[in-house]
């Protein structure tokens, strides 16, 4: 049932290569399979339960490499369904985004599709060989993404993206031969490591295996000070690539944090919690400065990807420091990193649509270029205000239930985090005055002839938004899945 | 100790094959020269044939001087397979010209040498080996007579000459040091002699093996063989030598005495080629070029293996999955650039996807391939190899293999983002040959395939290795 699901949209991208099928079945069969994935994926959710710790729901297995004991191992837990699940929606939103783009539809559907099995892969993925190869796969299909469908100086930016996240890839994967090594006997089964804890003693080979995989996951999150390739590739990136990039992409980095690196490596982790605490703050209070320095709308909202990616890392990194009696406290951190995970993917992807038509319209994103968009475009504007509302997590939607959360957990265990709240504000007044810049006052240049959000706009963004909404107004069926997961991971940690 | 000389059928079937295209060559008429092509295939045929049927009586042959083990029947398969891969180029290239039975014999010849270099278990047999390996691909080289044909095999054959002419006085040296050549007496017999004359013995036996594969120091001829000579030639001179050399190292290696850090010598080796080879590419315009740097940097990953040779269980399933993957993925590229012969720098290839998707595809699957994408087959080479090295004590070199890999990206991707652009397509894409586009298809169709199905080949191939 898992495999069916993560392989469906491969298949399907198979179909719509073949020979005869036109533009518009192109376009259409896009949408038909991602809403029979996101259905695939409502049925994995409604017959999901809490897979008892160290196992994971829906498991299969096939041995893939014996020699290397590496197996095509794939099973989900309350860190990833949440995970898969709005990664689904996401690349439904971006189907639905281009029904009527006539550029090379059928090539962008199969590509798109076959993008969103590797993303599914990776986080369904138990063994570190598999996860591996979906999560170099996944840059191989962004570079296509912005070197073919990209505009502006786009092969310089794939260029760049490739060889940024091909270096943090390799990392990664020194430190799963590290792991492999460690372990007796070896194994690259993610389970079968976690039983095994093999750097249960610590020491430097430890942290060197943990500083690789950090590295790899620092670098794909991304985090400051490796951030410089993401503003580039999202400036250049189609509105629908930008989307998957920001969406759900970034959360592969993030993921890793807690699959990987707490699960996995847990005493390393501890000794290096501060590092990463210190990593996510900074990461949260530069991505806000730098973003409300910016001129370029995609920017701007590339630079609040990096703030709020901080939060995530903060998070986790807070979840690390151990001490007695912040055991609820921590798993309340690192359930509001997953909250934060899915809610940045569908907060940030509605951003970038929009951006989209921004782009569409007037050729530009420049900020100083609009305003008063309010007249012309009541829906657009509509839309990115709850967007920027729910970005900058205002309660009632679901970036608040996260921040919520992972500040709760992040100040219980270490008070000085609070440090990071800042960001909030700083992240409010970049969208507020953006807000203000774009969408009131006298009409910009760009703003005359300015048509609202057509109707499959409409429907691939508010979407979205209403799944914001609905997750900031009634977390529960979230949060049930996920603060098991959570409980769980801290349980592992100790303390 | 007997003589069994079926034991070498399969180089026998390749020789036999190569003097009858070589004879055969001047009774057959021009246009009816597809029949010796024919007759070429049928030989390489046989002798996987052969070498899997040899794999049932595995021993030694010739009073020990050659050795049929696992690695002896990966290796010849691995060969005749890539052979067979590079005959197809033939179709279009050198169909209809006035060396194609010259061009088949070579080919069957050198393709004999590398066999003999992987089953060779005596410095004597080595030396044969290599000049059988060597004197074929000087000849193949030239066969292009252009003014860079000509360069090229005038530097393939100056090199490998002197490469030639040191690693006989190698043997020469070990032979008296040790008193005999065979593998099998070498560990006792160097034991306890002084290490500096036996280290300038196997030094010099290792260089001119190092010829053979390409890889530093004595890799100058290699990006002008692949730029100067045959689209043909240039896809077997890189690749076929490769996989007897390194075999041979492996064994060679095995068969030394622990004074000295032999491994640790390979993998400066491989460590100098990966790196001075990826650096070389890094300029260049011409795809031919780029790729026959881009072969002395893979020589270094495929010896990467060899360092750790018998310190990691890994070191060899490792080498002969690499050398499978990489024959596969190497030959896929260069079948690109037969296909379009006249496009001549990587600028040409630009809107490729739009014109030739097909061919497109195959030449992207290709280069990420080379740079160990997965899920190529030369991803799971390189994650075993790299593996191997960390397991063989060697996690710096696992690094150099890794960091590698990123550098390397950077020129592959100068020639896959032109393919892939949204241009108006080049003249030159018009009309790619049949028979290298096929070719190149296939490649890399059989490098996906095999890392995916790398599993089962891993349990189905023999990787016995008799001492």
């Amino acid at each position: 049932m898992l495999s069916l699901t993560v392989f469906l949209p491969l298949v399907a991208a198979s179909l719509l290569l073949v020979p005869g099928v036109g533009p518009t079945a192109a376009r259409w069969g896009w949408v038909l399979a991602s809403a029979l994935e996101l259905v695939l994926v409502g049925v994995l959710w409604w017959r999901y339960e809490t897979p008892p710790d160290r196992s994971l729901a829906f498991d299969e297995q096939v041995p893939w490499i014996p020699g290397v004991d590496s197996s095509y191992h794939v099973g989900l837990d309350g860190l990833s369904l949440p995970l898969v699940a709005m990664t689904a929606v996401v690349f439904l939103a971006c189907a639905v985004y281009s029904v009527r783009d006539p550029d090379r539809p059928r090539s962008r559907a199969a590509l798109f599709l076959a993008l969103e099995t590797v993303c599914l892969g990776v986080f369904a993925a138990a063994d570190l060989i598999l996860f591996f190869v979906f999560f170099d796969l996944s840059i191989v299909g962004m570079y296509v993404v912005i070197a073919g469908w990209g505009h502006g100086d786009r092969a310089r930016s794939a260029l760049q993206f490739f060889l940024y996240t091909f270096l943090g890839s390799l990392a990664l994967l020194a430190g799963f031969i590290g792991l492999y090594l460690a372990a007796d006997p070896h194994t690259f089964d993610m389970l079968e490591l976690a039983r095994q804890d093999p750097f249960a003693g610590g020491g430097t080979v430890a942290a060197a295996v943990l500083g690789a995989i950090l590295l790899g996951l620092a670098v794909k999150t991304p985090t400051v000070p490796f951030h410089t390739w993401l503003p580039p590739a999202h400036t250049d990136a189609p509105a629908v690539g930008s989307a998957v990039l920001a969406g759900v992409l970034l959360k592969l980095g993030t993921y890793g944090f807690v699959r990987l690196g707490m699960v996995l490596l847990p005493e390393a982790w501890r000794a290096w919690a501060w590092v990463v605490l210190v990593v996510g703050l900074v990461s949260v209070l530069w991505g806000a400065l730098v973003a409300l320095a910016q001129k370029d709308l995609k920017r701007m909202i590339a630079y609040t990807s990096v703030n709020h990616m901080g939060y995530v890392v903060l998070a986790v990194g807070a979840a690390g420091v151990v001490s007695s009696g912040t055991t609820e406290a921590r798993s309340i951190a690192v359930s509001g990193a997953v909250t934060q995970m899915v809610s940045h993917g569908l907060v940030t992807a509605a951003l970038f649509l929009i951006a989209g038509v921004f782009l569409d319209r007037s050729g530009t994103y420049e900020i100083d270029r609009f305003g008063g968009l309010a007249g012309p475009a009541p829906r657009t504007t509509g839309l990115f205000a709850v967007a920027a509302f729910a970005s900058l997590g205002l309660p009632a939607l679901s970036g608040f239930v996260a921040e919520f959360q992972i500040f709760t957990g992040s100040i219980a265990a270490v008070p000085w985090s609070a440090v990071g709240l800042l960001g909030i504000l700083v992240v409010s007044g970049v969208f507020l005055w953006t807000l203000a810049r774009v969408f009131t006052g006298d009409l910009g240049p760009s703003s005359r002839g300015f048509t609202d959000v057509a109707g499959h706009e409409l429907w691939a963004i508010a979407p979205l938004l209403v799944l914001s909404l609905a997750i900031g107004v009634a977390p529960r069926p979230l949060l049930d899945v996920v603060e098991p997961a959570a409980r769980s991971v801290v349980g592992l940690l100790g303390g | 100790m007997d003589m069994r000389p079926l034991a070498m059928l399969p180089e026998m079937l390749l020789f036999g094959g190569g003097l009858v295209c070589l004879l055969g060559g001047s009774f057959t008429a021009r246009r009816r020269q597809w029949r010796l092509r024919a007759v070429a295939a049928l030989a390489l045929l046989g002798c996987a044939v052969a070498a899997v049927l040899g794999s049932l009586v595995p021993g030694s042959a010739f009073e020990g001087a050659f050795v049929v083990d696992g690695v002896t029947t990966a290796g010849r398969v691995t060969v005749a397979v890539a052979t067979l891969l590079v005959l197809l180029l033939a179709g279009d290239e050198v169909a209809g010209n006035d060396r194609e039975s010259e061009t088949y014999a070579l080919v069957l010849f050198a393709a004999t040498g590398a066999l003999v270099l992987t089953g060779a278990r005596d410095l004597l047999v080595l030396a044969v080996g290599f000049l059988l390996a060597s004197l074929p691909v000087y000849a193949l080289v030239g066969l292009r007579r252009t003014a860079r044909g000509a360069e090229a095999a005038l530097k393939t054959y100056l090199v490998g000459a002197i490469f030639g002419i040191l690693m006989l006085l190698g043997v020469t040296l070990v032979y008296g040091l040790a008193g005999s050549t065979s593998y099998p007496d070498l560990a006792a017999r160097l034991e306890g002699l002084p290490t500096v004359a036996v280290a300038a013995g196997v030094v010099l036996v290792v260089a001119g093996l190092a010829f053979e594969a390409g890889a530093v120091p004595a890799h100058f001829w290699v990006p002008d063989a692949a730029q100067g000579s045959t689209g043909l030639a240039a896809a077997f001179v890189t690749t076929v030598p490769k996989i007897g050399a390194v075999i041979a190292l492996y064994r060679l290696l095995l068969a030394l005495p622990d004074t000295l850090a032999w491994g640790l010598l390979v993998a400066v080796i491989a460590t100098a080629s990966m790196t001075l080879g990826n650096l070389a590419a890094f300029g260049q315009e011409d795809p031919r070029r780029l790729l026959g740097w881009s072969t002395v940097s893979q020589a270094g990953y495929l010896l990467v293996p060899v360092a750790v040779a018998g310190t990691s269980d890994l070191a060899l399933p490792s080498m002969l999955l690499y050398l499978a993957a990489y024959a596969v993925t190497n030959i896929a590229a260069f079948a690109v650039t037969t296909a379009l012969p006249d496009v001549r720098d990587l600028a040409g290839y630009a809107g490729l996807l739009r014109r030739r998707p097909g061919l497109a595809v195959a030449l992207v699957v290709a280069l990420l391939g080379l740079v160990g994408t997965p899920p190529t087959a030369v991803f799971v080479g390189k994650l075993t190899t790299a593996t191997a090295a960390w397991d063989g004590g060697m996690p710096w070199l696992t690094v150099v293999v890794l960091g590698n890999s990123l550098v390397s990206l950077f020129y592959y991707l100068r020639w896959v983002a032109p393919a892939l652009a949204r241009a108006e397509p080049a003249a030159g894409l018009a009309a790619p040959r049949p028979w290298s586009a096929r070719t190149a298809q296939l490649g890399a169709a059989i490098s996906v395939v095999v890392g995916l199905g790398a599993g089962l080949l891993w349990a189905v191939v023999d990787v016995s290795l008799l001492p």
